[in-house]
């Protein structure tokens, strides 16, 4: 299939995802209290940036990933005190 | 079209899911150990489980002429309890002759703890130890990336051929360092949590259908069984050919599962 037709197939999908995404945006903001310090909003706002973001490198999928993800430490072993069994 | 689930907890499923995966093209199932919703109190549960997984199963599922294999271990979440994993590390080679046993799975990491470590470096020495294959779980969201990592940094420690080796539920940022690493790698379809069938559909045409195979993990919780004919859809649907269809839901599967010595996969076009 070409974009064209990726798009044609995709677009309500994305509109109707896009409006879940608003929808419940609002309904966090409707409720009482506010969430606005809490970490994970920022994480939600990064995403949707990486998600505007321009095509060049189309890995948003990844970069969403890694953003949602704990860091890896190479040096894990140290923390556990385990040894490399190689 | 016939295919295989790998990765498929029937235990935990109802008879009438066998039938509906019959009815829908599934000739064989592969079902790892796993958590089975609460922590087991002693080895001897374990040993129950494990006589379900080697006699009960395989006898359900043939009645609807589904081949049933499966793969042992103590889960990533219960091997927090060192002592508890270190009784069922004892119980496991009284089965490993079992006639639908593939090998050791799914061992691997929860919350990428001390003792979730510990636990599958001794796991994997009990698969070398005895030959076995292994399937490997991986953790579930912001922990899946960390704990990927580690998995791969522990398996390089040992000497295992890595075409005998599954690593399970990759995503868009674990496949690529699994495949590259030499393993197989799995991708399971579920809601919200893992993969859709649009996501995994994407990942393939990304990273090529070498090595990779797709499951449901259907199980007690949400998940559906008959996930895999919705990703061979999603293929159809965007103009993929049967034959790459075909080898990622049947002839994957079947290769990965060749390397063991009890897979003995009736060819279903010659029954």
């Amino acid at each position: 299939m070409n974009s064209n037709q990726v798009l044609d197939r995709e677009f309500l999908e994305i509109r109707a995802k896009i409006l879940e995404v608003a929808a419940a945006l609002d309904r966090i903001e409707r409720a009482e209290g506010d969430v606005s310090g809490e970490p994970r909003m920022a994480l939600i706002a990064d995403a949707i940036k990486i998600i505007a973001s321009g095509h060049a490198d189309p890995i948003r999928a990844e970069k969403i990933q890694l953003l949602f993800s704990r860091t890896y430490d190479e040096q894990w072993r140290n923390e556990f005190s385990i040894a490399s069994r190689s | 079209m016939y295919y295989i689930d790998p990765h498929l907890h029937m235990v935990s499923r109802t008879t009438d899911d066998y039938e509906t995966l019959a009815k829908m093209g599934c000739v064989a199932i592969s079902e790892p150990a796993f958590w089975a919703g609460f922590d087991r109190g002693s080895g001897e549960s374990f040993r129950d489980y494990f006589r379900q997984l080697t006699e009960v199963e395989p006898k359900r599922a043939a009645q609807y002429g589904i081949q049933h294999f499966t793969w042992l271990c103590i889960n990533a979440k219960e091997a927090e309890n060192v002592e508890l994993s270190r009784e069922v590390l004892k119980i496991i080679p009284e089965f490993l002759d079992c006639p639908n046993v593939l090998g050791i799975g799914e061992i691997g990491l929860n919350k990428n703890t001390k003792n979730e470590a510990i636990i599958f470096q001794e796991h994997m020495e009990l698969a070398i130890a005895h030959q076995q294959q292994v399937l490997i779980h991986t953790p579930h969201l912001e922990d899946k990336y960390q704990g990927t990592r580690m998995i791969l940094d522990m398996l390089g420690e040992h000497s295992i051929d890595r075409s005998r080796v599954l690593v399970d539920h990759v995503e868009e940022h674990t496949v690529g360092p699994v495949l590259e690493a030499g393993y197989w790698a799995g991708m399971t379809l579920y809601p919200v949590t893992k993969c859709t069938p649009s996501r995994a559909v994407d990942i393939i045409e990304r990273h090529g259908a070498e090595r990779l195979c797709v499951n449901s993990a259907g199980d007690w919780g949400p998940s559906k069984p008959t996930a895999v004919p919705d990703l061979v859809l999603e293929m159809r649907r965007r103009g993929h050919k049967e034959s790459l269809i075909k080898k990622v839901v049947y002839d994957n599967p079947r290769d990965f599962f060749s390397q063991s010595k009890n897979f003995n996969l009736e060819n279903p076009a010659e029954r």
